[in-house]
């Protein structure tokens, strides 16, 4: 799970990491106060979780608390990159000096986390680590020992970080292993014209998988704007929308990214991700169905299951529930193949529904399915 | 021979008594895997009856070695049991842990696989179906009985790729299928795989299924490239997928990758791998590789 930035600050600052004064707010008028009770100036800030808000106009610097109201009028339901702003975070400006930059990261390959930290720090960094990657210290941590205040010396030294900033990589590696985080990044953390050090932005991303020992984040949804997506969440389904006609349900992340690779290279477009996960029961199978279903851009549905764990006699259980439930007025067809698919197939064969058609393979379904939506888009 | 697991596997299974510790641990027999003890230290002492054989329950992983020199475990334990589980184990002197189990904390498997390692117990997994050496032993949840035994190795981070492309060549068999499990963090990699397969004599060619995300497909086409001298036939999932959102620099300063289908398409191609655009034209490319055209089709 991603933080907003405000939600990041304020995991810095209880671990005792230096940020800027700032309130969040949903108010143009409540901005206004809040500027004032900062001290008449404050950078305007939108909360969103996706990079490049500067670039979009979703940060803005206000001289006063009239200024800071326009800033936040103007930045609240702005769309960054498909995200709408709900909030803004108005913070208390920094007389910036230089600009550093700091992070723990997940390297997958070595299975530990690594510390990346550079004294150029800003929004180029990512330019100054292609093009000069000396720059750009990367460390490894020892997971046994984490990061000590030797440790962080060394990281410092390497990246020539001042001598300020060993307290911050301890602080910031605390904030990595008690939040159950996958990475921390401070960029910039910056040493202020009056010598201190700030962190002023940060972005944190917690472990989904350890929620369940994370009460603050415990009762945290992560709402879809997506309606289809949020009655798909509500029922536990692992759903994505996208913009095509073909719906795609199938067990299993990687078959079902592989069904709409195969559906796409059918000269069709999936219309959503729906993994009914392994071992699913006929219950989920229906849910998932009436959800692709209740999307009108989708012309025709690929149901791709290879029952490993799954049964498929549950899916097609699923299905022959699923058309009781909803009247189907759009072609389904249906592979069904591994565990129980005889049976599976057999089931579906005895409701003989007008509108559901059995493939024998993963290519065949897809081929067809394809053929259904694009008949069915220039027919309607 | 295969490779991590044979009929000579002794296997351990902890969790054996929850719900899906029992129904894997009948699947498994049916296998002819030799699950020679359950670990769970409440139910210590028990037997649990399969078709097969009584199954006895130790209290502990070291009990389970030292009775039936038990060389294998596979954990089914829930999430926030499978570090100490898999602790356990390395401290038991196995040396190979199949960790079934879903949704474990990613720092939980930092520590726990650099712990494996400073035992020499190898992981497989999290979260992933485990190793089946088809005719053989079955170490987790792959459905035995889709395929046969044959002369393809197989390395996955998928279970239902991993299944599709069983089915897909059960006329020519598998010496061994490794799901390594689709976490941020595993035991053992692509080219840890590769490594064994390349060693394996029972092995004449290897299929790599890969996915969008990380940069293990890159890092496996650079292994194939340097010392991989049987053939690979590679598949990768995820060209239309929905762009994932990154946040923060970090990740892309870490990999120097994409981590996009096409990336790790052609680092793979780069390095002679031939790659399928589908599961179905993937086996058309291994039948090929093996001279067995006629049965499968000619590659388009």
């Amino acid at each position: 799970m991603d933080l907003y930035e405000h939600q990041a600050r304020e995991l810095f600052e209880k671990h005792g990491i230096v940020v800027p004064r700032a309130e969040v707010t949903d108010s143009p008028e409540r901005a206004r106060g809040i500027a004032r009770a900062l001290g008449g100036r404050a950078v305007v800030k939108a909360q969103v979780k996706t990079g490049g808000r500067g670039k979009a106009g979703g940060v803005r610097l206000a001289a006063d608390p009239a200024a800071a109201e326009h800033a936040a009028r103007r930045i609240l339901g702005m769309g960054i990159k498909g995200h709408t702003v709900g909030t803004v975070m108005l913070a208390e400006p920094v007389d910036v000096d230089r600009e550093f930059y700091v992070s723990y990261v997940l390297d997958r390959a070595a299975g530990r986390f690594l510390a990346v930290a550079s004294a150029e720090g800003g929004t180029e960094i990512e330019q100054v680590a292609a093009e000069r990657p000396g720059a750009v210290a990367r460390i490894p941590v020892d997971p046994d020992e984490g990061v000590t205040t030797s440790t962080a010396a060394r990281i410092a030294d390497a990246a020539g970080l001042p001598p300020q900033a060993v307290d911050v990589l301890v602080r910031l590696w605390e904030v990595l292993v008690r939040e159950d985080a996958l990475l921390v990044e401070v960029n910039p953390l910056v040493r202020t014209a009056q010598g201190g050090i700030v962190a002023l932005d940060g972005k944190v991303t917690l472990d989904d998988n350890a929620l369940y020992r994370q009460s603050r984040w415990g009762g945290e949804r992560v709402e879809s704007a997506d309606p289809l997506e949020a009655r798909a969440a509500a029922k536990g389904l692992n759903y994505v929308r996208l913009d095509g006609a073909v719906g795609v349900i199938g067990n299993g992340a990687g078959l079902v990214m592989s069904t709409l690779d195969v559906v796409a290279g059918c000269g069709a477009r999936p219309a959503n991700f729906l993994d009914i996960g392994g071992g699913a029961s006929a219950r989920v199978m229906a849910d998932g169905l009436s959800v692709v279903l209740s999307d009108p851009a989708v012309k025709s549905v690929l149901v791709n299951v290879f029952g490993g764990i799954t049964a498929c006699d549950a899916v097609a259980d699923g299905i022959v529930r699923a058309l009781e439930e909803v009247t189907l007025t759009k072609p389904l067809v249906v592979r069904l193949d591994g565990n129980s698919a005889a049976r599976g197939r057999a089931l579906l064969d005895a409701r003989a529904h007008p509108l559901v058609e059995q493939a024998t393979t993963m290519d065949g379904a897809a081929r067809r399915a394809a053929r259904l939506a694009t008949a069915a888009s220039t027919a309607g | 021979m295969a490779i991590y697991l044979t009929k000579e596997s002794k296997v351990l299974v902890q969790g054996m008594t929850g719900a899906e510790g029992m129904k894997h641990t009948r699947r498994m027999l049916a296998a002819g895997t030799d699950v020679v003890g359950g670990v769970n230290p409440r139910k210590a002492g028990r037997t649990v009856e399969f078709d097969e054989r009584a199954v006895p329950v130790f209290g502990s992983v070291r009990e389970g070695v030292e009775r039936t020199g038990a060389d294998v475990t596979v954990v089914f334990v829930p999430p926030a049991f499978a570090k100490a589980a898999v602790v356990e184990a390395a401290d038991a002197g196995i040396g190979l842990a199949v960790v079934i189990t879903e949704g474990i904390p990613v720092h939980d498997s930092v520590a726990f696989t650099a712990y494996a390692r400073t035992r020499g117990t190898r992981i497989i997994g999290p979260n992933c179906p485990g190793v089946i050496t088809p005719g053989q032993s079955n170490a987790g949840i792959i459905p035995p009985d889709i395929t046969k035994s044959g002369r393809i190795g197989l390395v996955s981070k998928s279970g239902t790729l991993t299944y599709q492309l069983m089915y897909e060549l059960r006329d020519i068999g598998f010496s061994t299928c490794v799901g390594i499990g689709g976490d941020p963090v595993v035991g053992t990699s692509h080219t840890d795989c590769l490594a064994a397969f390349q060693d394996d004599p029972d092995t004449e060619l290897v299929v790599l299924i890969g996915e969008i995300g990380g940069d293990a497909e890159e890092r496996a086409a650079a292994y194939i490239r340097d010392h991989v001298t049987k053939p690979v036939v590679g598949y990768i999932a995820g060209f239309t997928a929905p762009e994932g959102r990154t946040m923060g620099h970090a990740g892309a300063i870490v990999s120097g990758s994409s981590g996009t289908a096409q990336a790790k398409r052609d680092a793979l191609e780069a390095a002679g791998v031939r790659v399928g655009s589908t599961p179905a034209e993937t086996a058309r490319h291994v039948a090929a590789a093996l001279g067995r055209e006629a049965r499968y089709g000619a590659v388009v």
